[in-house]
This record gives C-alpha cells, structure tokens and sequence, in this order.
C-alpha cells in the first residue's frame, strides 16, 4: 500500500496537546531532577523525564526512537542509577551544609539562565518550510512509514552499518571497562598476592617442605602389601 | 499558537539549559551524571525535531539512536567510577575526588 503524504508543519490537535502535555512534564521533572535532595527521588524524576520526551518522539514521527528511549533509559539506564543508589545507601545522600556561599551560586544560575534564554529565544525564531513525510493509514499491511521500524532500521543497517558494527565494539569495551573498575581490587586480594611473591622468595627452602611427598609411593607398596 | 521547528529547539534548549545548571551546581555526582543523561536527551530532542522537518532521509534519528547508546555506555563506565570512588573515599561528593591533587 502506498504511504500517504502529510503536509509536515501542520499538526493535529491532538499532537499539539500532547507536545504541549510532555513539554511541560519534561520541563517540570528535569527542573525536579537537578533540585531534588535524595538521589532516589531525583531517579524517580528523571523516569519521568524520559517518559516525557518519548511522548515528544512521538509527536516528531519517530515512533521507534521513542521506543528505544523507552526501553534504554528508562528500562536501563534508570534501573542502573536506582541499583547503585541502593547499593550506595545512605552515603549517596548530599551533605546538608554547602560550604559555597549563596552569591556563587546567584551568580552562576543566572549566567546559565540568561545564556539559555538568548539560545532558546534566538532559536525559538527559527521556522521551516512545509515538507511532507510519509505516513501509513490505519490497518496498512507492508508501508514503510517515516520513524517506523521499517525505515529507520533502513536508514541504520543499510547507511551505517559500519558505525553501527563500532558502536557494538564501544559497548564491548564499556563492559569490560565498568567491571574492571567497578570491581577494585580487595584487600584480601592483595595480601594473597603478596604471599605468592613471598612463596617465590622462598623457592630455595622447597626441597624441604616438599621432603614429605615421596611418602606417597610408601602408601603405594602399603596399598599393594595385601595382594602379595 | 503554532508549533513549529522552533519550538521543539526552545524547548530543547532550556533543557539542556537545565542539565547545565544541574552539572554545574550540583556536588553529588550521582546527580551530576543524571544532569548529564538530561543534557543528551536535550541534543537528542533538537536531533528529532531537525529531522522531522527535513524527513528525506533519517539521518537525524540515526544520530540520536547512536547517541542514545553511546550515553547507555557513558552511564555504564560512570556509575562504575562512582562505585570505585565510594569504596575509596566513602562519599559520592565531587568535590572529594582530589586524589591526583596532592
């Protein structure tokens, strides 16, 4: 079935209240997320923030993408923040006095919140010409939709595959990265390794402490006494 | 009032705006890299909506679906440093990872 062409700029009411709906929860949680005094709630937050720009994903056509958001971040990244607050306990807990004085911190709020407000005004201006995109109607059988799973694993397998080949390297090597320095090194690791230097140090002394070994051709013989 | 390009990019630029801030004040590096996670949700919402109104190809929405897992790794490596700072220092503040200081 042939997919339909839209005219790009024109959303539909519903679109609009859902961008509208997401765009304030995404604001209103990211806000709760760097404010927010216990880590576990601030985990909580940024679930939501997640959950929040995959309603924006979806009112962009990318439906997939916001699905990968989905399972990602908040089937993955979230659950690895809340695994080592947990872990962590109640040291991730901030330390209520904060040493740096209050005009610091006027200071350096309003800096970033005047540089974002010129960014988001100045690109607030930016607009676009009209452009179609494809979409399916209800109930289509084999149409390759924009965002689908169809056309953005296209886009991916076929156009860059190569990346895509590296990017499974890199989380390879995140991997192994994360357990080797996760891991550490245990004091009683240490002290094992330093007795086998010590082991090593003594190897001349061996012969001596190895002196009760031949006991064991004797116990042979003893073994073999009964058959005689 | 019409939502067009420009809207989607204010918005993606207040919250990345908001990451900042988070990154910048914030001495929990538990929350450090939460603001961080914010910072890269925001590139990928301006990624989206320019690919949304240049849908020729979707070059945009490869890019955030690689930035997406190249953040999964980010956070990955970093809870990891967190753990081993904490079992050094017994604190997740920022401000006490002075080991290569002295």
């Amino acid at each position: 079935m042939d997919p339909v062409e839209v005219v790009g700029s024109d959303m539909s009411t519903m679109g609009q209240v859902l961008f509208a709906v997401c765009g304030v929860l995404a604001l209103v949680t990211a806000i709760t997320t760097i404010t927010q005094r216990t880590p576990l709630r601030a985990a909580m937050a940024l679930l939501g923030h997640i959950l929040a720009l995959a309603g924006l994903y979806i009112t962009l056509h990318a439906q997939l993408l916001a699905a990968i958001q989905l399972i990602v971040y908040a089937g993955a990244v979230v659950v690895l923040f809340v695994f080592v607050i947990m872990l962590i306990g109640p040291g991730a807990l901030d330390r209520p006095p904060d040493e740096r004085g209050v005009r610091t911190k006027i200071i350096g709020a309003a800096t970033v919140a005047m540089l974002t407000g010129a960014i988001a005004f100045q690109v607030g201006e930016a607009t676009a010409p009209l452009t179609t995109i494809h979409t399916c109607p209800e109930g289509a059988g084999d149409c390759v939709e924009f965002g689908g799973v169809a056309a953005l694993s296209h886009a991916i397998f076929v156009g860059a595959a190569v990346p895509f080949e590296l990017v499974s390297m890199l989380l390879l090597v995140a991997i192994i990265a994360a357990i080797a320095i996760a891991r550490g090194v245990h004091a009683g690791e240490r002290r094992s390794e330093v007795e086998g230097v010590d082991m090593a140090e003594k190897l001349p002394i061996r012969p001596t402490v190895l002196d009760p070994l031949p006991a064991s051709p004797g116990s042979e013989r003893d073994l073999d006494a009964p058959a005689e | 009032m019409a939502i067009g390009l420009g809207t989607y990019l204010a918005l993606a630029a207040v919250l990345f705006g908001i990451g900042a801030a988070g990154f910048l004040t914030r001495r929990n590096l538990l929350l450090q890299l939460m603001s961080i996670e914010i910072m890269l949700n925001a590139v990928n919402l301006t990624l989206v909506s320019f690919n949304r109104w240049s849908p020729a190809t979707h070059a945009g929405q490869v890019f955030a679906f690689f930035v997406i897992a190249i953040a999964a790794a980010e956070a990955a490596v970093g809870l990891a440093i967190l753990i081993s700072l904490f079992r050094l220092k017994k604190t997740v503040e920022s401000d006490r990872a002075d080991l290569l200081r002295h």
